[in-house]
């Protein structure tokens, strides 16, 4: 999947250099300028983000670090550190969100600088069972390296919209019009055309990396606690609160737990939903989880899995 | 021809290098996954003349099943080995297990803050124990099957690599799910 996001890359990049630069012919210039260009250009952006690390996210959504004084932010460290045990990995920071919308994610690009966060509404709803899965789906990011993989990812989606803008802006300019009149309007509309939908097409593939990370850390977090059920409620219990995350933005949604900036196309399992979401639909996600317990749908209790009208909140 | 030969001793080599090396790694691994349990199980033993305090004063009527409970972690304490302490463990979370069972029948006793703040301890305590060494026991999972197929085992015989023991759980315990003390919500 990220192979083939690469590839995409590299091809758009192709196409601006060959349209605009004349690259890779006898009179342009010998390398390609504009993929190389813009490329440096997404990597300097994203690994400012990247070093300035967890904590400018982590400040951008208001997290702090949890009371031991308060009973349930003692259960939350103590559910971290087990979790932490049944990966085999290092503890991670721990730290509450005071919002009541029921989220978490996790950050940080290596053990070390590794964070869970969790806001103090998934604490209020879910059970010491429930939250155990969330906590140990958090911690599947952290080990499976998801979040080095979605810088990666945004590092090529950033430089794939630097290269549309530029083939937009060259293609009014009246020098490259020229030039582009040397080449076969065969080649060079559908290529045009091509690299004005790239954005697009770069946020489709984006999103699919992110799903798939979803799905593999839900499996991840049954095999941490041999309790699929345990996350599978805490899904369904989030499903059913319907509360926005208000303090998500469009960069940080791929980091929650559910997606944060939820609308009605989450819920559905269509096509179109499928394309165009950071997160798997929620219930294909808790049917999932049923299965790895054993358990057949139908006898879930108060499951809406069949009926995908009532996913918005309780009938 | 000379070079096809070269070709497969360096293919060779570095087979070697990389499976000797992951072995190692994977004895290394399974070593400090068995110090972590260690460490769980001393805090388990911390806790236990705790819990045995705050809760005498109810449990009047089970002074036998505190007793068990103390014996059995002086049992504990004292084992060595992986089978031996294995064995041990399993005898001391049973007895545990019948305190936890006693507690539901005294109201009072989950009613106090106290003691349910040493209730969430030792439930995280022993799940603490029980995630420690599921992660222990994974890992000999993978050591030692990685000694014993093909081809990695020829290696692991010459260099003389030893299976390592499962933490392994008694039968009766293994019936009994993962403590959770806590009130649901």
């Amino acid at each position: 999947m990220v192979g083939f996001f690469i590839l995409f890359f590299l091809f758009i990049g192709g196409a601006v250099d060959y349209l605009y630069f004349d690259a890779f012919t006898h009179t342009g210039p010998a390398f390609p300028i504009a993929t190389i260009l813009s490329l440096g250009m997404a990597t300097l952006g994203t690994l400012t983000a990247y070093y300035g690390g967890s904590g400018i996210i982590l400040g951008s959504i208001g997290a702090e670090k949890p009371d031991m004084q308060i009973p349930e932010h003692r259960e939350l460290r103590n559910i971290v550190t087990e979790m932490a045990l049944a990966s085999g990995s290092v503890m991670p920071q721990v730290y509450v969100i005071y919002d009541p919308a029921p989220n978490a994610l996790a950050t940080g690009t290596n053990e070390k600088n590794a964070a869970i966060c969790v806001t103090t509404g998934l604490l209020t709803l879910l059970d010491r069972e429930e939250t155990q899965g969330v906590v140990a789906h958090e911690m599947s990011h952290i080990r499976n390296e998801d979040i080095v993989l979605m810088t990666l990812v945004s590092i090529l989606v950033g430089g794939i919209a630097i290269l549309a803008d530029w083939g937009q802006r060259g293609f009014y300019s009246t020098r490259s019009g020229r030039r582009m009149g040397r080449k076969s309007p065969l080649l060079f509309v559908p290529l045009l055309l091509l690299i004005a939908l790239s954005p697009l097409f770069a946020r489709i593939l984006a999103m699919a990396v992110s799903r798939q990370r979803e799905y593999l850390a839900d499996a991840t977090a049954a095999q941490y606690t041999r309790n699929p059920g345990g996350l599978a409620r805490a899904l369904e219990k989030i499903r059913d609160a319907g509360f926005p995350f208000q303090k998500a933005s469009r960069g940080t949604a791929h980091l929650f737990f559910a997606n944060p900036l939820r609308r009605r196309l989450d819920d559905r399992e269509d096509g179109l939903a499928n394309l165009l979401t950071t997160h798997p639909p929620i219930n294909r996600r808790i049917m999932l989880l049923y299965q790895m317990a054993g358990i057949p749908q139908s006898l879930v209790q108060g499951s809406k899995v069949q009926t995908f009208k009532g996913a918005n909140g309780p009938q | 021809m000379i070079f096809v030969i070269w070709a497969i001793i360096f293919v060779l080599g570095i087979w070697l290098i990389s499976t000797y090396n992951t072995l190692t790694a994977l004895r290394l691994r399974v070593q400090n996954a068995w110090r972590q349990i260690d460490v769980q199980l001393k805090r388990r033993y911390d806790l236990i003349p705790n819990l045995v305090e705050s809760v005498k004063g109810y449990m009047q009527h089970e002074q036998d099943t505190l007793q068990k409970v103390i014996d059995a972690r002086s049992r504990a304490m004292a084992s060595t080995g992986v089978k031996e302490s294995a064995e041990a463990q399993g005898a001391l979370t049973q007895s545990l297990g019948k305190v936890f069972a006693l507690m539901e029948n005294y109201p009072e006793l989950k009613a106090s803050k106290n003691d349910l703040d040493l209730q969430e301890e030792l439930t995280t305590t022993e799940n603490q124990i029980a995630f420690a060494r599921q992660y222990y026991n994974d890992l000999v999972t993978q050591y030692n099957t990685k000694q014993q197929v093909f081809p990695s085992n020829m290696l692991a015989g010459f260099f003389k690599f030893q299976p390592s023991e499962f933490f392994s759980v008694p039968e009766a315990e293994t019936a009994v799910p993962k403590v959770n003390l806590t009130l649901t919500r």
